[in-house]
């Protein structure tokens, strides 16, 4: 059971979610950009959420299946195609030997999940898949895909329920609560950052008024915001503390940093705000280049917003305890 | 729900006799307690004692328990904790549960912590540094080794990197500040020394410290057992080494690359 890496593509690699428990060691958590994608991809194949999906960033690779699969894409539309033949996201798709899945042109988003039923076959590396490319380990080889690498799947466990299923997993994509899932294009919702109030009126303004646009330093560890400064009302001692995915660090240039997946630990910069778990999703579809803006909420609004797209998850979940 | 919910970045104001700590959100799924002890060890080992006492609730929505220098962040899913009624915030709850908890913290304990000897190679090719730092220090290169290496140091936290500790604090005297121009690669063992704190890098990173020595040994690698060599909490004790016996004992462990 194997697939063979026949282009690389731009930035391919395997994750799940993470390694949230070794955070104490100052182990970063790793894990998906889009967690909403990564659920979905291994619903509409049967899979539970822990299982690893590719993670395809932009240019997507040219992968051969040496056996037959059953697979489904979600999160951004890299232009999938199978045999040359286009292939729409978030359907389940069985595939035939020797097979070939390419992407062409893309036409939303920055990164695609790709699942693959029964999920790739990795011997985890403290309790997960995931990919932490500047540590070197988890995923395969601890390091994005190259050509000539062979993967290994676990062996497909057919399901007669598997058709209808994968129905029902794709009519609950659209079962995110709307609040939950927000138009691509909104403002990021932000709630207020434990330092906030060391922040001068002008930037805590200027947060919510003007755009800021992603630089191109960014990637899976931070995004790199340029925009205006957001100065502090005076030099403040920050001691290093525990953060999270989403927080919005701002070092002395002024200019906000979003810490991703691939996220220190901890970090002593004061923080403004941080992104609200249900846009992380949102915001991993930005790419470079991209302008965003942001908006405020408040905490109880964010954590009622979480646990709707909690419910959602465990829908998803339901369905795939029900397909095994 | 959300009048419920104080305003993020506010103290929760809650303070016990012994050392005051306060409570705060930090994003949607992340409380800080914060410790207020006068003295930076102290509310080190505080944090610690906060941390320890939480692990021990195994509480089914805490995901994750960070101490830090003068706080312990809890990371949480709020969509597992029990709330009071449907209207109660999931912070909320929590914070009530960390207030019930967080009284009942006795003393710091008297206990002996783990003690983590770490052999270091000072200055030449592994501590290139060490020469301005006693010149900062005004004080003499053997002068800085003895005293960095003569006295057990706590790892107050670990952060940054896998496995990268934080020590201190080491004497007054060594107190250089940190270097102008950060190095864009440290070699894995390095050991960095500022303002009276020592940190070891565990992989080649960035970084700003004061390069005094190396050690070579692993402080992480991620299919060890143990993957760090040590933990908040522990004590560590620097043993001066020669350049042989560094080249010995990398050889004889594989490690620092």
């Amino acid at each position: 059971m194997s697939l063979e890496v026949i282009k690389p593509g731009a930035l391919s690699t395997f994750q799940d979610l993470g390694r949230p428990a070794y955070r104490h060691l100052g182990i970063p958590v790793n894990g998906v950009m889009d967690e909403r994608a990564h659920r979905l991809a291994n619903a509409l194949v049967g899979n539970l959420p822990s299982n690893a999906t590719l993670e395809i960033t932009l240019m997507g690779p040219t992968l051969r299946f040496h056996e037959e699969a059953v697979i489904a894409i979600s999160g951004a539309d890299l232009g999938a195609l199978l045999n040359g033949e286009p292939l729409p996201i978030d359907h389940m798709v069985a595939v035939s030997r020797g097979s070939d899945l390419s992407f062409g042109k893309r036409s939303f988003g920055t990164r695609a999940y790709l699942a693959v039923r029964g999920g790739f076959s990795f011997e985890p590396v403290m309790g997960s898949a995931s990919t932490y490319t500047r540590g070197a380990y988890g995923g395969h080889a601890g390091r994005p895909l190259k050509k000539g690498d062979v993967l290994p799947l676990s062996p497909l466990t057919p399901s007669s329920k598997l058709a209808k299923l994968s129905q029902a997993a794709r009519s609950l994509s659209q079962a995110f609560d709307d609040q939950v899932a927000f138009p691509q294009d909104a403002p990021i919702r932000v709630v207020r950052g434990r330092e906030w109030s060391y922040f001068s009126s002008r930037a805590q303004q200027a947060l919510e008024a003007q755009p800021y646009r992603i630089s191109p330093q960014s990637d899976r560890m931070g995004y790199r915001l340029e925009g205006e400064k957001l100065e502090l009302t005076a030099p403040r001692e920050v001691i290093s503390e525990a953060v999270d995915f989403g927080s919005i660090q701002v070092p002395s240039d002024g200019q906000p940093i979003i810490l991703m997946a691939d996220r220190q630990t901890t970090g002593g910069y004061p923080k403004i705000g941080h992104v609200c778990a249900v846009d992380l999703p949102r915001l991993a579809q930005k790419m470079p280049g991209e302008t965003i803006r942001l908006t405020l909420v408040d905490l109880g609004t964010a954590q009622r917003l979480m646990l709707s797209q909690q419910r959602s998850f465990a829908a998803l979940e339901q369905l795939c305890v029900a397909s095994s | 729900m959300s009048a419920a919910i104080p305003v993020n970045g506010e103290a929760e104001s809650i303070a016990s006799d012994a050392a005051a700590w306060t409570l705060h959100a930090s994003g949607e799924r992340l409380l800080i307690i914060e410790l207020h002890a006068g003295d930076r060890v102290a509310a080190n080992r505080r944090a610690r004692d906060f941390a320890a006492r939480i692990a021990a609730e195994n509480l089914s929505y805490v995901t994750g328990i960070v101490p830090a220098m003068t706080t312990v962040g809890i990371h949480y899913a709020p969509h597992l904790v029990r709330l009071d009624n449907t209207s109660q915030a999931p912070y909320d709850a929590l914070v009530e549960v960390l207030t019930g908890l967080l009284k009942t913290v006795g003393a710091t304990q008297d206990t002996a912590p783990r003690v983590v000897e770490i052999p270091v190679c000072y200055g030449g090719e592994h501590g290139p540094d060490l020469g301005e730092v006693a010149h900062a220090c005004g004080l003499s290169e053997h002068k800085v080794i003895e005293l960095h290496s003569g006295a057990l140091v706590d790892v107050m936290m670990l952060g940054f990197a896998p496995g990268h500790p934080y020590l201190g604090m080491l004497d007054a005297r060594l107190s250089p500040a940190r270097r102008a121009t950060p190095r864009t690669a440290v070699a894995p063992g390095s050991i960095g020394l500022a303002n009276r704190q020592s940190v070891i890098y565990p992989l080649t990173l960035p970084g700003g410290w004061n390069l005094i020595g190396r050690t070579p040994l692993a402080l992480f690698d991620p299919v060890r057992e143990a993957p760090c060599l040590v933990n908040a909490g522990d004590q560590v004790r620097f043993v001066p080494i020669t350049p042989e016996q560094f080249e010995t004992i990398r050889q004889n462990t594989g490690a620092a690359r």
